[in-house]
């Protein structure tokens, strides 16, 4: 099962590499982690997608608190989340097909940063399921690239 | 008040000002400019000979002292053989400030000369560590490494300081206190708990007390003691947790675990209320908590939340300091219901004392002996192996204590810690029980002994193999005995006498107590060569 946990940290040299250190030697599954600094740039959040029982959610938000430049950790609960990520995808975009992909960009509510003669790169926001959907209604158009930033969240 | 000095200047100020008085080392280039400074104070240093060693002096000495212990070590290599000691202090959570020279700081990431990145390397063994990078911040830095090794659950923490910073000339001024808004340990125990708890124990009939380590840290031993008599419930210790009620006392069923006594063993495995004080549940000290938590209602009173849930699953968690809790629980206590025959019971099963008086030594009386003949306060420093559970099943502590490095097992803590223990209060016998093999990881030290005049006491239980590794070779290998020889010791004795210490053998059990009292009577060090059969069982 997969938690969202937010996690606000010191903005300290070396913060990044204990959490994901102590992920590492304890064992916990980490799909996605993302950060960044907060309004405060003294601090900054990351938001951790975890993939475990109860048990390990509980043990990594303990774990976690351990940690000294750690100030507050969140386990949010799924109704009351508010996610979002952002893809960068570069499709395949021959010019008798750019009609089609841009009718599916525009149905999914992408929007389209860079066009070459054979590409089209978009990028979308939205949630983590929404990407995916994306994602497979441009497969058939070939996809050369993606990048995500993972997911980012908040309590609503 | 500010005035300008150098950084490693001041490095020295901020010990001074933490009342640091004795300090662990061994000096390099890169930490040269602090060792510089420190010859102008009066901060004692002992140099070891290895730096794995000054980690386990100044663990030693923190555990004895109740204050925060000090090792250096320079750069690189020096920086990394520090390693295995700070994970033995963060295994066993003793406070302890570990500081590094590193290489100059526009160099770092170079792979230069006696670089390694000791911050990295550690992380995992730290409570917390610091790359000072900026010269201004380290009396901070200082401040904040004291009060986070020595608060809450007590572990160590390193600073790392660049050669340059150490040269680089900063407004000094020392903090008078710290605020740290990501770290607050609780400290008092949540009043709805302490009530359960003593609903809990209204309803008991065979309650337990076991007791861990965190007892110590805490200076909780009164208290706990207190407990168990006004309400005349049981106690067992973990293997950290031995001393923390005298061995003698009738409550008292002994150490439980792997290597634990069949009293302190059936008490765990029978008891409907357990009530845990400072204590993990490491797999030594019980190896299935899941059917422990099965039969019996669980209280888990410790500083550190992530311990309570993460090995056995709790029915009364109580967060905050071990005294603190106990005194609130023993103003509430429930009326006192009658628990005699289950004590009883268990005190039966107390391991009887028929003691050999002649013939080849038994480990285990030999023990016994010693700690008859030891002061009431002595300090014994139990290694790693087979010593370490004939010591700690059988050296009787009445106000002394039992120091062993229980968490990670590292065998070459004895002599080492024993030395910080003996400087930490030199008026207290302390006593090293290593065996052939764990000696010959710290027999660099009885230079150090030597040299700074510490007059520590070593037996050594020779039996010419790693004992503890032959005896499961034997039950659980088919008596296939793989690198356990110690063919090719040294003659001890000789050893002992090339440094001037003054050394004995002792073959036979009848000579045992008068080569002990030889041992305690010497002012100087002295070391006890113990013959001991390779068949001797650990239990």
């Amino acid at each position: 099962m997969k938690h969202t946990i937010t996690v606000l940290v010191e903005n300290n040299a070396g913060v990044l590499a204990r959490i994901s250190g102590l992920f590492a030697r304890r064992g916990f599954n980490i799909d996605s982690l993302a950060v960044g600094v907060t309004d405060n740039p003294d601090t900054s959040r990351m938001t951790i997608i975890v993939n475990g029982d109860d048990y390990t959610v509980e043990q990594v938000e303990k774990q976690l608190n351990k940690l000294i430049d750690v100030i507050k950790v969140k386990t949010l609960r799924n109704e009351e989340l508010l996610s979002r990520e952002l893809m960068l995808i570069k499709i395949d975009a021959p010019p008798q097909k750019r009609s089609e992909i841009l009718d599916i960009i525009a149905l999914m509510g992408g929007k389209v940063s860079d066009v070459t003669r054979s590409t089209i790169t978009v990028e979308i926001s939205d949630t983590p399921e929404r990407l995916n959907t994306f994602e497979e209604l441009l497969r058939p158009y070939k996809i050369k690239e993606t990048a995500r930033t993972g997911v980012i969240a908040m309590q609503k | 008040m500010e005035k300008w000095v150098s950084c490693a200047q001041a490095m020295v100020k901020c010990l001074e000002e933490e009342k640091v008085q004795v300090v662990f080392g061994y000096p390099g280039a890169a930490i040269c400019p602090f060792y510089d400074e420190l010859s102008h104070s009066s901060i004692r240093h002992i140099l070891v000979r290895h730096e794995q060693c000054a980690g386990h002096a100044a663990s030693g000495y923190a555990r004895i002292k109740g204050e925060v212990g000090v090792c250096i070590a320079t750069s690189g290599p020096g920086a990394l053989n520090l390693i295995t000691a700070i994970a033995t202090a963060y295994m066993d959570s003793i406070p302890m400030v570990v500081l590094t020279g590193q290489v100059s700081s526009e160099l770092l990431g170079r792979d230069v000369f006696q670089e390694a990145d000791i911050t990295g390397s550690a992380e995992p063994f730290v409570k917390h560590s610091y790359l000072v990078k900026n010269a201004q911040e380290l009396p901070l830095v200082f401040k904040k490494a004291f009060y986070l090794a020595s608060t809450g659950r007590p572990g160590p923490v390193l600073i790392d300081v660049p050669v340059d910073v150490q040269q680089t000339k900063i407004k000094y001024a020392y903090p008078e206190s710290v605020e740290m808004r990501s770290y607050k340990p609780s400290i008092q125990g949540h009043p709805m708990q302490i009530k359960r708890v003593v609903e809990a124990l209204a309803k008991s009939e065979r309650p337990l007390i076991c007791a861990g380590g965190g007892v110590f840290p805490s200076g909780a031993q009164e208290e706990l003691v207190k407990l168990a008599e006004s309400l005349r419930i049981p106690v067992v210790t973990t293997m950290m947790g031995i001393g923390a009620i005298p061995s003698a006392h009738p409550l008292y069923m002994g150490m439980i675990g792997t290597h634990g006594v069949k009293s302190a063993n059936t008490a765990m495995h029978e008891s409907d209320l357990l009530i845990l004080i400072g204590a993990r549940v490491g797999d030594r000290a019980v190896v299935s908590p899941s059917l422990l938590s099965k039969r019996t209602k669980i209280v888990h009173i410790d500083i550190d939340p992530a311990e309570i849930g993460k090995n056995v699953t709790t029915h009364i968690p109580l967060v905050g300091d071990a005294k603190i809790i106990l005194s609130q629980l023993l103003e509430q206590l429930p009326p006192v219901a009658d628990y005699t025959s289950w004590t009883q019971r268990l005190a039966a099963l107390r391991p009887g004392r028929q003691d050999a008086v002649s013939g080849a030594i038994d480990p285990k009386a030999f023990m016994r002996e010693l700690s008859a003949q030891c002061d009431d306060d002595a300090v014994v420093v139990a290694d790693v192996g087979q010593n370490q559970i004939w010591t700690a099943n059988h050296f009787a502590i009445r106000k002394g204590r039992f120091l062993t490095s229980g968490g990670m097992g590292t065998m070459g803590y004895s002599i080492p810690a024993a030395v910080g223990a003996k400087l930490a209060d030199p008026s207290r016998q302390v006593i090293a029980v290593c065996g052939d093999g764990s000696f010959q990881m710290q027999m660099m030290e009885l230079a150090t002994m030597c040299q700074h005049d510490v007059p520590v006491k070593i037996v050594v239980m020779r039996n010419g193999a790693l004992g503890m590794v032959r005896e499961l070779q034997k039950k659980s290998y088919g008596d296939n005995l793989v690198a356990v020889s110690l063919d090719g010791s040294p003659d001890f004795v000789r050893l002992a006498q090339a440094y001037g210490i003054p050394a004995r053998r002792v073959e036979r059990m009848e000579d045992t107590g008068e080569a002990i009292a030889a041992l305690l009577a010497a002012d100087t060090p002295y070391l006890l060569e113990c013959v001991v059969p390779a068949d001797e069982p650990t239990l």
